[in-house]
């Protein structure tokens, strides 16, 4: 099954408005004014502005929110019973994700793996998963900081997505990457102003090639596996790499591919103190907490052995595992990092160093 | 009652075990009427409270908030409510910011045998609050989004440091290398628009150093980590104030460390910079002369002049080449201080109580609580402890919420209180740009009206206010319960 639609520059709010009657919760990115203006994904509702512009924060959050209640418990006590009443239902509702960038649905095909396709299936998770339809905007260009080619991507890969939005003049012509988004597509009312969109694939083709087109040649990495771990005891290499970053979260928070997360406990006061709930939060591997063991003791306390996970998490660990780097190179952690730490630049003085040995 | 009536709001007191604690029992035992809202929490004394325990409270819901401890010259463990009253003082003037009315919060002391006082406070502070009513709750507001005016007029001429004498400072930093681990500067980043801290270790690394209005970044931040080793800094005039905070606060030794200093004609703000050059693009070049920069970025030509792009603190800047140096090239420039209100603060002050708290909710919502804020802050020593990642004590509820954001964002203003020297790196460190600034300005502004014009990190041997008192002080004065 294959769907390909014209909507007209003016049909954005009218296709949305459609969306939203399907039931479905639509998250678009929304710009938010400051004097350093940001792109997040918001509930979009009837009316609300929204932009196309490739988000300071990607749409992770559609499956992996920010912090989520695994689950809550209530006691109910009488003069001789006591219940304990627990409520693990995922909390999840059907999504589109409107407007993601190729590298931010790639994130989802990263994410995947290890929460549906290991040894145990995340039901949170796949819960969220199973009812999102993933809208994206192809890529005009690249930019200073994003490198999906490198990697196998690019400003127009359906990895991830399940409807592909080109912009061409006067409109964005849709086109069904998944069953799932075809049958999104032709379930539409005419309300929602889609035209047959093959008449113009063409040009949205066109607009594709020239994104292509734009990118600089990207280097050879696929050596990055081997190298980086066969360099994954060189404390110099990874402590001169590190020498600059603030072992903040920014890096993992912003990214579209980073997953780890905490648990906590919080009882005190929830339902009248009659309760509690288990939390999960994302957590991050360049933090000193994240090793933090009970008893105190921190195997991986220098920031370089943090730096070290993180890069080999990405391109040696997860490749080992799952075949594929867990980075689609949108660029989030060099552009959101106070000091502009460069993936890239660590991947590549991997490869080289790794040669000079 | 009250009680009976429903009407009764939420009031938390902490009241000292010595003193007031006593002084409220005696009140009980002496059957002396009171209102019931107030929920006592004892603690061992009025320097035991965090100013944080009190910004908890109050936005999490409590209607009011009282601290009650010895008199002054009166405490149990001699100078903890000295300690208190400042910081206390501090609190209640930087409530208002929040957007929380600084009548909902007192502080007040009462002896053990002042039951009498004890029974008037209680009752005339839980009728201000009455007056006042229930607080708004933070999650109950509409966001609101608002924009600092950046348009600023400096206090001297802006420029782009062309002809600064880089070639003098390498030369000096390379004559010093071979004592020091390492020298920490700039380097060009990613592109020719960003630089990024450079750690020169060999003559190489120093070549690659760089001079200029790209240079944001506080290379303070880096000192603490080397700690017991001998390193070199290449300083702005504000970023050697972070140095001096560090050697007043012995977080750092003067003997470990050598100073290149060099004037600053001001660094450019990379917020309104990228605006103009829009998200995710390339730069393609960069050029400069005396007075702008111009920069060409996906073909398009942006000019960039210094006198309108420098960054908020540039505009004020009065120490453009730093104070404590060991190798500087150049004269210190003769700028007048003048005192005035910082951007992002009289954006703040414009607003109504209910608009301030509309806007942090609107802010907050935007905080993915990466921290890079608090990881920027080089006066920020604990960073690997911080109350927002502990579990015991659990300080802060992971739900990712805007209230237990800005209660992060307050918890690192309180502890920069006084420390912090307006660097803003926080804020430039933060992604998603939450001009969370506005907070450590505030509590900025209030330290240098109750400390004479106190200024962190201009004087190595001064204590920060905090960090000690005065058995009188001149600017706090007790308030009357009437
Ligand atoms: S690489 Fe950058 S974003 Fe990541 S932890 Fe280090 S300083 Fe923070
Ligand atoms: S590691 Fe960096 S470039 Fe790769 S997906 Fe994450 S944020 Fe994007
Ligand atoms: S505050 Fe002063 S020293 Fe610091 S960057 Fe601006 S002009 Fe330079
Ligand atoms: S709180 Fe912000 S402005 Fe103050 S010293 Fe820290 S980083 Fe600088
Ligand atoms: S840097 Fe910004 S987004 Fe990150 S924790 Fe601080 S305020 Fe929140």
């Amino acid at each position: 099954m294959n769907a390909i639609r014209f909507l007209p520059s003016d049909g954005l709010p009218a296709l949305l408005s459609c969306l939203v009657k399907t039931g479905r919760r639509i998250l678009a990115p929304v710009e938010k004014p400051a004097v350093k203006s940001s792109v997040v994904f918001e509930p979009w509702s009837e009316g609300k502005p929204l932009t196309l512009q490739k988000a300071t924060v990607p749409a992770k959050e559609a499956v992996l929110p920010q912090c989520e209640t695994l689950l809550s418990y209530r006691q109910t006590k009488n003069a001789d019973t006591a219940a304990l009443n627990l409520d693990d239902t995922p909390n999840a509702q059907p999504t589109v994700v409107f407007g993601a960038r190729p590298c931010d649905a790639c994130g989802y095909a990263v994410l995947d793996r290890p929460f549906l396709q290991g040894p145990f299936v995340d039901p949170y998770y796949r819960a969220r998963r199973e009812q999102l339809v993933v809208f994206t905007t192809t890529c005009g260009s690249g930019c200073a900081t994003c490198f999906c080619h490198w990697l196998g991507g690019g400003p127009s890969s359906p990895e991830g997505s399940d409807v592909l939005m080109t912009e061409i003049e006067g409109g964005l012509v849709l086109q069904s990457v998944t069953d799932k988004g075809a049958e999104l597509l032709n379930s539409m009312p005419p309300a929602a102003k889609l035209a047959d969109g093959a008449p113009v694939f063409r040009q949205a083709e066109e607009a594709r090639k020239k994104a292509w087109a734009s990118l600089l040649p990207a280097p050879d990495i696929k050596s990055a596996r081997q190298a980086i771990a066969g360099i994954f005891s060189d404390a110099n290499f990874w402590q001169e790499q590190t020498d600059r970053c603030l072992s903040c979260g920014a890096c993992t928070y912003f990214c579209p591919t980073c997953y780890c997360f905490n648990i906590t406990d919080e009882g005190d006061g929830y339902e009248g103190g009659q309760g509690g709930r288990r939390l999960r939060s994302w957590d991050n591997c360049m933090s000193s907490q994240f090793t933090r063991e009970a008893s105190g003791h921190n195997p991986r306390t220098d920031k370089a052995l943090r730096m070290r996970n993180r890069v080999s998490h990405k391109y040696s660990f997860y490749p080992e595992n799952w075949g594929a780097a867990s980075c689609s190179g949108c660029g989030r952690c060099v552009c959101n990092c106070p000091v502009y730490l460069d993936i890239r630049a660590i991947v590549l003085a991997a490869i080289k160093h790794a040669g000079d040995k | 009652m009250p009680v009976l009536e429903g009407k009764e709001l939420r009031i938390v007191g902490f009241l000292c075990n010595w003193c007031s604690y006593g002084g409220a029992d005696a009140a009980g035992v002496g059957r002396a009427v009171q209102p019931t809202d107030l929920r006592i929490i004892r603690v061992p004394c009025s320097g035991r409270v965090d100013p944080i325990f009190i910004v908890k409270a109050l936005l999490n819901g409590a209607d009011g908030v009282l601290v009650s401890g010895c008199h002054p010259r009166d405490c149990h463990y001699s100078a903890g409510n000295f300690y208190a009253r400042r910081r206390l003082e501090v609190l209640k003037q930087f409530l208002p910011v929040l957007g929380i009315d600084e009548a909902r919060f007192e502080y007040t002391w009462v002896g053990a045998s002042e039951a009498q006082l004890w029974q008037h406070v209680v009752t005339t502070f839980t009728n201000r609050v009455h007056a006042l009513g229930k607080a708004p709750r933070f999650d109950a507001v509409e966001p609101l989004l608002k924009i600092a005016d950046m348009a600023l007029t400096a206090l001297r001429p802006l420029g782009t440091g062309k002809n600064a004498a880089l070639p003098k400072l390498k030369e000096a930093i390379k004559a010093k290398l071979p004592e020091l681990e390492c020298v920490i500067g700039w380097q060009q980043g990613y592109d020719e628009a960003r630089t990024v801290p450079l750690f020169a270790r060999t003559p190489q690394d120093v070549d690659k150093f760089v001079w200029g209005p790209f240079n944001v970044n506080n290379p303070a931040v880096y000192l603490p980590t080397f700690r017991g080793k001998k390193v070199g800094i290449v300083v702005k005039g504000c970023d050697a104030r972070s140095v001096v905070e560090l050697l007043q606060e012995n977080l750092i030794s003067r003997e470990d460390v050598i100073l290149f200093a060099m004037p600053c004609e001001g660094t450019l703000d990379m917020a309104r910079i990228g605006e103009k050059l829009g998200r995710y693009t390339t730069v393609d070049a960069v050029v400069c002369d005396e007075a702008s920069i111009t920069i060409t970025a996906d073909g398009k030509e942006h000019r960039f002049c210094m006198a309108d792009f420098a960054q908020g603190k540039c505009y004020g800047c009065a120490t453009p080449l730093a104070a404590l140096s060991d190798v500087s090239f150049g004269a210190p420039v003769d700028v007048k201080p003048v005192s005035a209100t910082p951007p992002e603060l009289a954006l703040l002050d414009s607003l109504s109580l209910p608009e301030r708290m509309s806007f942090w909710r609107g802010q907050m919502g935007k905080c993915l609580r990466c921290y890079a804020c608090r990881n920027a802050c080089p006066m920020c020593v604990c960073r690997d402890y911080c109350v927002s990642d502990s579990r015991d004590p659990h300080w802060m509820s992971q739900l990712a919420d805007e209230r237990e954001k800005l209660f992060f964002q307050t918890v690192h203003a309180f502890h920069l209180a006084g420390r912090c020297t307006g660097c803003g790196e926080c804020q430039r460190a933060c992604p998603v740009g939450i001009p969370i600034l506005a907070l450590r300005q505030q509590i900025g502004r209030v330290i240098e009206q109750l400390f004479e014009s106190y200024k962190a990190g201009t004087d190595p041997a001064a204590a920060p206010p905090l960090l000690t008192y005065m058995p009188q002080e001149k600017n706090i004065h007790e308030r009357g319960w009437k």
